[in-house]
């Protein structure tokens, strides 16, 4: 009996030292779907250079790095929005002192299919279209079909920041939300198998997921353009309407191999991952 | 000797006992669990809200009844769809296939049993959806009438084992008996064996579907997951409990009205699978008592 208690207190031990940062030599990492792909090409390439650390990478979404972080299991957070000021104070209250850093850029692409005559659309039409006013390809100078609109489901950090930035145009007292008949699928795979073999649907997807099989359309603030379609130029040049900052979160300032590797990422070297893997880089 | 084997017995017999009850007592931590978490909301969120037609939770907007409509209506296309394609396939099976074929027959539909949703769901995107639009020339192949059809295809396996075992357990002399007094094959299997096997027909059909009112998986994959409300819902994408349930509740913050909505609609759906398996076995008891009644 006194073995098994003996056991779980040096079980506990460890476990409690683990997540004891910048002590050891393990970098835990956690937090949006959009950014996994990316955070492990930087581990893995990390680790090749400096194989005496190890760095741990899972997904689930912005909401569980930000989960994550607040209760102090994770060294960095992955957010693929900037963290709310309910969050920070909530994270204050747990003791931990959320600091950000950019570590690349992202933009929205609104994708159709192929076979849809329609290559550009203005802001406002893209935010008309998918919170219902416009309910027919006919109205913004497509052929006559119905519009099936596509998003990924509510706890995707990519769909709050959509939400935001495109149906609500930025303004913050705006109550406009998706049209009730939006299909919100699980996955970014879900949303470009249903563009890429539906004519009727409009869908949006960050540009990292964004693959031949569809259609990107170039966006306008208004009706005269020009508009523009979304690459690392137009995106570094803020010409390109919909593109946001993707983060990682750690608690206050980072030291020793978290220090380190945060440095690293921001570097031209592990920059051009980024490029790669279809982001734009921050430098 | 005779006072060990009685302490054997009584042991044996308290261990039994304990296997019974626990079944009980673990529905009932269950449900007591999904009321702990769920009826906070109630207090919440006024009646009117949850009673309200739009789902959209990061707004608390929590209407709950696109959710209800979309559960029931690609339950029921599935019932429609799985119970008399099914109860065929077991009778052709039992009562019309040659042996040799049944031995072939019935280790296939079994195998079918133990495809994975996920995989189904895959077949679904890519094969059914495509299908479902350009045949039925609709907006979208997402739609509830292709999760109901997946639906069937996951509660058949279950419906045709097990109304096939009940039918062969009827006795040869019923058939016997009918086919001297004259009555054809098709009047045998309709009028006789069936009857004689409903009890075992109906828990085959209970038994499948309730793999399918309780599937997330596949539902989440095909149906579009909008929760919409219209009176022909069955060919529009449509948003059932289960799939709200699988995906909203993974990031939701622990004690918010958001997660004891979510786990409302846990108690909702566990009320629902409830009531049904009430009325199916007052349905089997009843049937029981009238079978015997005409026996005796």
């Amino acid at each position: 009996m006194s073995a098994v208690v003996l056991f779980l207190l040096v079980t506990a031990c460890s476990f409690s030292s683990s997540s004891n940062k910048n002590q050891s030599n393990i970098i835990t990492n956690r937090g949006s779907d959009t950014m996994v792909n990316l955070a492990l090409a930087w581990a893995e390439a990390y680790a090749k250079e400096f194989p005496q650390v190890e760095i741990s990478v899972s997904g689930g979404g912005s909401g569980i790095g930000i989960a994550a972080l607040i209760n102090n299991t994770v060294d960095i957070a992955n957010v693929s929005r900037a963290m709310t000021d309910t969050e920070i104070q909530e994270a204050k209250k747990n003791g931990v002192y959320p600091l950000q850093f950019i570590v690349a850029r992202d933009a929205i692409g609104v994708i159709v299919n192929p076979s849809n005559p329609v290559t550009n659309l203005t802001l406002g039409q893209v935010s008309d279209i998918f919170s219902g006013k416009i309910n027919n390809w006919r109205d913004v100078g497509g052929e006559d079909r119905p519009i099936v609109r596509v998003s990924r489901e509510v706890n995707s950090g990519t769909h709050v920041f959509f939400l935001q930035a495109v149906i609500q145009l930025g303004n913050p007292t705006d109550k406009t939300i998706f049209a009730a008949s939006t299909l919100l699928l699980p996955s970014s795979e879900g949303i470009i198998a249903e563009v890429s073999q539906n004519p009727n649907a409009i869908g949006y997807d960050g540009l990292g997921y964004i693959t031949s099989e569809v259609k990107v359309l170039g966006l306008a603030l208004d009706p005269a353009g020009p508009f523009i379609e979304p690459s690392s130029t137009t995106v570094r040049d803020h010409s390109y309407a919909i593109a946001r900052d993707l983060y990682m979160y750690t608690n206050g300032e980072p030291t020793g191999a978290l220090k380190e590797y945060l440095d690293w990422i921001r570097n031209p070297e592990a920059q051009q991952v980024v490029t790669t893997l279809g982001f734009i880089p921050i430098t | 000797m005779t006072k060990r084997r009685k302490l054997l017995e009584f042991v044996i017999q308290g261990l039994i006992r304990l296997c019974g009850y626990s079944a009980i007592v673990f529905v009932a931590l269950i449900f007591l669990f999904l009321l702990q978490e769920g009826l906070p909301a109630l207090s919440e969120v006024p009646l009117s809200s949850l009673l309200g037609a739009r789902w959209y939770p990061i707004q608390n907007l929590f209407g709950l009844l696109p959710l209800l409509l979309g559960s029931i209506v690609v339950t029921l296309g599935a019932a429609v769809i799985a119970i008399p394609f099914g109860v065929a396939t077991a009778v052709f099976i039992a009562e019309v296939a040659p042996r040799w074929m049944r031995e072939i027959l019935k280790p296939f539909v079994e195998i079918l049993a133990g495809l994975p949703s996920v995989v189904l769901g895959f077949l679904g995107i890519l094969v059914l959806v495509p299908l479902i639009r350009t045949g039925f020339n609709l907006p979208t192949g997402l739609t509830a009438l292709t999760g109901s059809i997946l639906l069937a295809a996951m509660s058949l396996p279950t419906i045709v084992s097990v109304a096939e075992d009940s039918l062969d357990a009827v006795p040869k002399s019923y058939r016997d008996g009918a086919l001297a007094l004259g009555a054809t094959k098709w009047q045998t299997i309709w009028r006789v064996t069936l009857p004689a096997a409903k009890s075992g027909v109906l828990t085959a059909i209970m038994l499948g579907l309730g793999r399918a009112i309780g599937e997330t998986m596949a539902v989440m994959m095909v149906t579009g997951n909008a929760a919409q409300m219209r009176w022909d819902a069955l060919f529009y994408p449509i948003r059932t409990m289960t799939a709200t349930i699988a995906a909203e509740m993974g990031e939701v913050a622990r004690g918010t009205t958001y997660y004891h909505v979510l786990f409302l609609i846990g108690m909702i759906l566990f009320l629902i699978s409830f009531l049904v398996n009430i009325l199916a076995s007052s349905m089997l008891f009843r049937a029981k008592k009238r079978a015997e009644r005409m026996l005796s």
